[in-house]
């Protein structure tokens, strides 16, 4: 919507003022995910391939959830940090603003050093995609698109869930990290390499799989089911519980205050 | 030091009194050590012999990283310090008759030793529990289990005083994150956080044992367990005690010109 | 037009004790205590009319103010404002309030001050004609010329109040909360902003409430007062009565050079420094010419002056008259 554009232009428009610190925020970043990267790299060279999958293959399955999760984190950044929106007063101000208040909150923050985690993504693509094997045909590589959209989605739908949880309480939330971060850094690798029960449990209830493991496994031709393709669109009904989570923890506010 | 004693007291209190959170924050360290466990697992079953240690060191190493977590990580720093800094407040500290230094040393160890006390028998309670391969396994003897718990102390101060060389490096920047959030991931990388240090190149690891990194938490998890031993146990904690002294030296020595710089320019 | 009746709020809040083994029992077991924020509170308020809402802290007027702007939802009891129940209408209702918290900035730090207005325009849908009428009356009333291109980081706690203000009335809402506006400013910028809310009181007929512990912003702007302590609505007056009420008390202020004050019925020592004292005279009990020979007695006095009650010490006497 234009008024998000609006929105966007004045956080750019901020963060550009303090040209310094954004740069080295970036470098920061980048080096963040460099060190992520630096872990698969001298394990896979140690071991050349885990549960028969290739390094170049780990790197993919790897840029698609950095990708991901920094473009979730770059735009979501609101829901991210909502604990101390709830704190400071500012969500009090955005129920007296006459808009739905999922989207200011969408709207408030724009996190734009997450783009050293993207570049460093993009470093790694560039490396991956030739060295990986893959014939990147049109079917490929709309699966991978496909992964990275339904990624940004479910990213985004754990910190809605953090963010509702907020309105029910500031303490012991550490735990909705494991989804978050443990998604981004356990999500390097294949889920598969976990085990079937964890597989299952980030198939059925938080589908990380269905963008990160299955129709990965049909990038790389470990499996020709086109329906593998298809499942990160199930990704957008995981936005569905995300949604009724934060209207109950709306509602919640309203009857308790802060 | 009874300050800091006290300090020390009411973190706890104040832990223990926001149980969710303590609830959860266990849950969340043991997810990861379990996660983290299973991802090891799965290379151990890739290719086993070219897994650097037993995988009952690996499980132990893992489990006691989480319990003592707050002990160990060089990103856990004291927002509060840094604050002082920014906004000049430093001039009050100074008015102080304590050395800032210590002050602050002794302020950082008070705040890990609260946390890590609260999180880590949990832990270590259900990773004793666990089915064989994956549980974390009793010291050898008595004799390793103590030098685990003094070069585990060891680490902790050279932590410490690598962090206040990060508070002390802040005098002289205006914004300090992102050099702080880039140095910290490698820091993090170099003293074994992201993966032990056994599974590095051997060229690499013999580098990387010569920094004081490698004294931060590799070594006391890995003389836990047995991986570290013998005559190279005795070179190591001799090179940990070395980097300790320089890092504590290097720290008062460049607290004192950065504090005569706050001094000149009034802060 | 606002009219509240019979509103209660109670809120659960979990009991955090001191001490080390307390601390170990909440590990196991949690405990709240119910604190009643508003017991039956009921009210109304006209359109254009300006009020001071007062009481000490705890008392329950932000909770008040937020059942008002429609953020929090009342136990039980109606609330009608133009129609409209705050909570249950609330992207409505909120198009027609505007509110400035005192502490708490709406606008965007690092960006000039205009693009946080032009965004607000957009929030709200202010239409063009609208919005440049508004912001060409905003501007000039409150002289914000050669500020409105700055950052709002950079300009100082008065600047910035007179941005807020203009920046909660560019939609032209009918009523306008304020929280502490005046809090932390200096004199000259606590009389603009006064004068300015009285004006745009009186040409837009804006409803005005104001919650403030600045008895002056009281004295100057509002002429009626609701006072609320402990979730109830004590008083709700004009400013005149309330002076009436008192006027049985009135203060002298001494200026003396030996003195030793004995305790005089119907006199309250307020404040005494060397030379200087304040004493609160309940004429009720004694007269003025009585308090001031029973005070000579007691000191060499050079120079006298004598005051009706303030209104601070008004608010300050009807606190204890009602134990708040």
């Amino acid at each position: 919507m234009r008024l998000y554009l609006k929105y966007l232009s004045i956080h750019i428009k901020s963060q550009m003022q303090y040209k310094v610190s954004f740069y080295l925020t970036v470098i920061g970043q980048f080096l963040t995910s460099f060190s992520a990267f630096l872990g698969i790299y001298f394990m896979m060279t140690r071991f050349n391939k885990v549960d028969n999958f290739s390094f170049s293959e780990v790197l993919l399955c790897f840029a698609a959830v950095l990708i991901a999760f920094s473009l979730a984190e770059c735009f979501g950044r609101g829901f991210d940090a909502f604990s101390g929106m709830i704190g400071n007063g500012e969500f009090d101000r955005i129920m007296v603003r006459p808009r739905n208040e999922m989207f200011q909150v969408l709207a408030s923050k724009l996190e734009l050093s997450r783009i050293g985690r993207l570049v460093q993504a993009i470093i790694v693509f560039a490396y991956a995609i030739p060295a990986s094997g893959v014939v990147w045909s049109a079917d490929k590589i709309i699966t991978l698109i496909l992964m990275i959209i339904s990624g940004v989605i479910v990213f985004s739908g754990l910190f809605v869930i953090y963010a509702a949880l907020c309105f029910f309480t500031t303490e012991g939330l550490e735990f909705m990290n494991i989804f978050t971060d443990g998604g981004r850094e356990f999500g390097r690798y294949p889920l598969s390499i976990y085990g079937e029960g964890i597989l299952k449990f980030f198939t059925f209830v938080i589908p990380l799989a269905l963008f990160q493991y299955y129709p990965f496994l049909y990038l790389i031709g470990r499996s020709d089911n086109t329906l593998y393709m298809l499942l990160p669109l199930i990704g957008f009904i995981f936005l569905i519980p995300c949604y009724a989570i934060w209207k109950i923890g709306v509602r919640h506010y309203k009857s308790t205050g802060s | 030091m009874k300050k800091y004693l006290s300090f020390f007291r009411i973190r706890l209190i104040n832990g223990l009194q926001y149980r969710t959170a303590a609830y959860a924050g266990i849950a969340t360290q043991f997810a990861w050590g379990f996660m983290e466990i299973l991802m090891f697992n799965a290379f151990y079953n890739a290719d086993a012999a070219a897994f650097p240690m037993e995988f009952s060191q690996l499980t132990s190493y893992i489990w006691l990283q989480q319990a003592f977590l707050a002990l160990f990580m060089t990103w856990f720093l004291d927002d509060e310090i840094f604050s002082a800094i920014s906004s000049g407040n430093i001039a009050y500290e100074l008015s102080r008759p304590i050395d800032l230094y210590t002050m602050w040393f002794t302020k950082n160890l008070a705040i890990r030793l609260s946390k890590a006390a609260l999180r880590c028998m949990p832990i270590l309670i259900v990773a004793a529990f666990l089915p064989r391969p994956y549980g974390i396994v009793l010291p050898a003897n008595f004799l390793v289990f103590s030098v685990f718990l003094i070069t585990m102390l060891l680490a902790l101060f050279t932590v410490v005083a690598f962090c206040m060389l990060i508070y002390i490096a802040t005098f002289y920047m205006l914004s300090p994150l992102g050099i702080r959030t880039a140095a910290l991931s490698l820091t993090e990388f170099l003293s074994g956080a992201i993966i032990p240090l056994p599974f590095l190149p051997d060229n690499v690891r013999k580098i990387v044992e010569f920094t004081p990194f490698a004294s931060m938490q590799n070594l006391p998890l890995r003389i836990y367990s047995g991986n570290i031993a013998g005559s190279e146990m005795l070179w190591s904690i001799s090179l940990q005690v070395f980097w300790l002294t320089m890092l504590v030296l290097i720290g008062k020595l460049w607290i004192k010109k950065a504090l005569k710089k706050v001094v000149v320019q009034g802060g | 037009m606002i009219e509240l009746k019979n509103i209660n709020k109670t809120f659960k809040i979990s009991k955090r004790n001191a001490g080390f083994t307390e601390a170990l029992k909440t590990l196991f077991k949690k405990e709240y205590t119910y604190v009643h924020a508003l017991k039956d509170v009921s009210f109304s308020i006209g359109t254009g009319e300006m009020v001071g809402y007062i009481g000490p802290n705890g008392a329950g007027k932000s909770s008040t103010i937020k059942i008002m702007s429609g953020i929090l939802n009342p136990d039980s009891g109606e609330c009608v404002i133009d129609g409209l129940t705050p909570w249950k209408n609330r992207r409505e209702h909120v198009k027609h309030i505007g509110v400035v918290f005192g502490q708490r900035s709406q606008l965007w730090w690092d960006v000039p001050v205009i693009d946080s207005f032009e965004l607000i325009r957009d929030i709200y849908k202010i239409d063009s004609i609208t919005y440049r009428r508004n912001y060409d009356e905003l501007v000039s009333i409150l002289e914000l010329d050669e500020i409105v291109r700055t950052p709002a980081r950079q300009l100082s706690l008065g600047q910035r109040m007179r941005c807020e203000i203009a920046a909660s009335l560019l939609h032209s809402p009918a009523i306008l909360f304020l929280d502490e506006p005046t809090i932390g400013l200096d004199a000259v910028s606590k009389i603009a902003v006064r004068e300015f809310i009285k004006k745009i009181n009186h040409e837009h007929k804006t409803t005005v409430i104001l919650t403030t512990h600045d008895m002056q912003d009281i004295e100057a702007l509002t002429g009626r007062i609701l006072l609320i302590g402990k979730g109830q609505i004590l008083l709700d007056g004009s400013l005149s009565e309330l002076k009436k009420r008192n006027s049985s008390y009135k203060t002298i202020t001494l200026e003396f050079s030996a003195g030793n004050f004995k305790e005089i019925p119907g006199i309250i020592m307020n404040n005494k420094i060397d030379g200087h004292g304040v004493f609160q005279v309940d004429t009720g009990v004694l007269s003025i010419s009585n308090a001031i020979s029973e005070l000579s007695k007691s000191a060499d006095i050079t120079d006298i002056s004598v005051a009706g009650a303030t209104v601070e010490e008004m608010v300050v006497s009807l606190y204890e008259e009602f134990k708040i």
